[in-house]
């Protein structure tokens, strides 16, 4: 494969690429302006400017107060704060948490590890397309619920959960918990590591008390997330050390990664709406094109209510990993929820969720635009895959023309 | 690819002896799509000696590569020398698997052993 080719990247739900403005934001913080933001001198309070600076842009960006943001190293950390933090500190009113069956696995394992710790824990099921359904989450809550946490959007499939439909559920139940006078607090806590920056988040209009994102999902640097945090809401810190982020994560900030997130956040601020609608198109240009090229396909995920840039299809006959090595040839960049090509050897949990057959689950293609992809990249894509399917399709065993 | 050899990709980007075989006298099916590995070894034996394979697998790359190359390893062969084709000889023959793609060159072995006593029920 030659490597000064430029290579059409269609794999942004697993990272995207650093804006370029972004790097040029972040940069005087990894050059003249290295301080420690906890430093009394000149060169810490420049960083610390910049922290706050930071901080307060991002807040405005969702709607809540700059005190209610904490930054992390990212969407695990956010996630394992959120979901522990309320644990550990309210246990003591009651050990039932809430999740469902799609999460990402930064919100699955944290529940898995409280559950050895005698907390319990219900995983709610999804429909065929993906989608939560409010009925068994109503059902499903008890005195003592204390943390309910569904996705704004699922990273596999694209499928957008009714989030202001939960949220006024979950006030709905803390208003019948103060009538009779039950102590117990439930918080709602959602994994907006997908929609951060692509679709419009406000924490009140979404009635969430908990919140995680990730720069290097909105053409931010990795390593740098963070979580909102609702004022009033107890958790216990996961980091203990210097007290920074107001005692609930201890460690040296990291400023330049800070920066280049508010700065992505001022980017999303202003383009998010024209590419939300640029992406849209794309998007259903490239589900039309596979639809017409390639037969026996399907498309995985709510069909409307869907991430703007994602597109996941299952091609019978033939396995993901040995589409994405071989669209790799073309220089194009895509992922899988077959097993082949997870750490596991197990199918996307996702997938299996939705009901689709192991065979299927292999066979899935996953493909996620950014503010990049071009509409000739589109173009070049459809005119390659049909080969690609063709070339496997050939040796495959299942498939018969 | 960072963990595959350059030969595997060779053989998983350029197959060798693909397709169903007409009149096969011995064919063997293994894997299951719910590990998400099947592997259809055909083989055409005349005195006791393989002189025709091919393949169809539905699989990932290594698990494409090392039929490629089972089909390659076979021909030539009499039936007690296939039969000593162990899926080291198979991982090795291809360059070397990651530790995690070791049961492809398994899945081989087996598709082998399964064609071959396929024959040998045949020829009863």
């Amino acid at each position: 494969m030659k490597k000064d080719k430029k290579i059409i990247y269609l794999d942004n739900a697993a990272t995207t690429p650093l804006d370029p403005r972004v790097l040029k934001a972040m940069i005087p913080y990894l050059k003249e302006n290295f301080g420690n933001a906890s430093s009394i001198h000149f060169l810490g309070q420049k960083a610390k400017e910049a922290l706050e600076r930071s901080r307060e842009t991002i807040a405005n960006f969702i709607g809540a107060k700059k005190e209610e943001i904490i930054f992390t190293s990212g969407g695990t950390e956010s996630n394992n704060l959120a979901i522990k933090g309320v644990a550990f500190a309210n246990e003591k009113f009651g050990k039932h948490l809430i999740t469902s069956v799609i999460e990402h696995h930064a919100v699955l394992e944290p529940c898995h590890w409280l559950e050895k710790r005698g907390f319990k824990v219900s995983y709610l099921k999804v429909d065929k397309n993906g989608l939560v359904n409010l009925d068994d989450l109503e059902k499903t809550i008890t005195d003592e619920t204390i943390l309910i946490s569904i996705m704004h959007a699922n990273n596999e499939i694209g499928t957008i959960e009714p989030i202001i439909e939960i949220g006024n559920l979950v006030k709905r139940v803390r208003e019948k918990r103060r009538e009779r006078k039950i102590e117990t607090p439930i918080y709602f806590h959602t994994d907006a590591v997908q929609t951060f920056g692509h679709l419009p988040i406000n924490v009140n209009e979404l009635g969430v008390d908990l919140l995680s994102a990730s720069a290097h999902k909105l053409y931010g640097p990795k390593g740098v997330g963070l979580l909102y945090l609702r004022q009033g809401v107890k958790i216990e810190p996961l980091l203990h050390g210097g007290a920074h982020e107001r005692n609930f994560r201890s460690g040296t900030e990291n400023v330049a990664g800070i920066v280049g997130f508010a700065q992505a956040v001022e980017i999303a601020k202003k383009e998010m709406n024209r590419e939300y609608k640029k992406q849209i198109e794309l998007r259903d240009k490239l589900i039309k094109g596979i639809f017409e090229k390639i037969k026996n396909v399907t498309l995985n995920g709510h069909p409307r209510l869907r991430l703007p840039n994602n597109v996941n299809i299952s091609i019978e006959g033939i396995e993901g990993e040995a589409m994405v090595l071989t669209l790799n040839e073309y220089r194009i960049a895509a992922s899988t929820g077959s097993a082949c090509s997870s750490k596991s050897l197990k199918p996307s949990h996702v997938l299996m969720a939705i009901g689709l057959s192991e065979e299927l689950a292999h066979s899935s293609l996953r493909l996620t635009l950014s503010r990049f992809t071009k509409n000739k990249e589109i173009n070049y894509f459809l005119k390659v895959l049909p080969q690609v399917v063709e070339k496997l399709r050939k040796i495959s065993p299942f498939y018969k023309k | 690819m960072a963990y595959y050899s350059d030969k595997l990709m060779d053989h998983f980007l350029h197959p060798r002896n693909f397709g169903e075989m007409k009149d096969p006298d011995g064919v063997g099916e293994v894997g299951n799509v719910v590990c998400g590995d099947v592997m259809k070894l055909f083989i055409k034996v005349k005195d006791n000696v393989i002189t025709k394979a091919s393949f169809m697998t539905f699989g990932c790359a290594a698990a494409i590569a090392t039929s490629s190359i089972l089909t390659e390893m076979v021909v030539g062969k009499t039936i007690d020398e296939a039969l000593k084709i162990s899926n080291q000889k198979v991982a090795k023959e291809i360059g070397g698997l990651p530790p995690q793609k070791i049961h492809c060159s398994v899945l081989a072995e087996q598709a082998l052993k399964a064609a071959i006593e396929d024959y040998k029920k045949r020829k009863k």
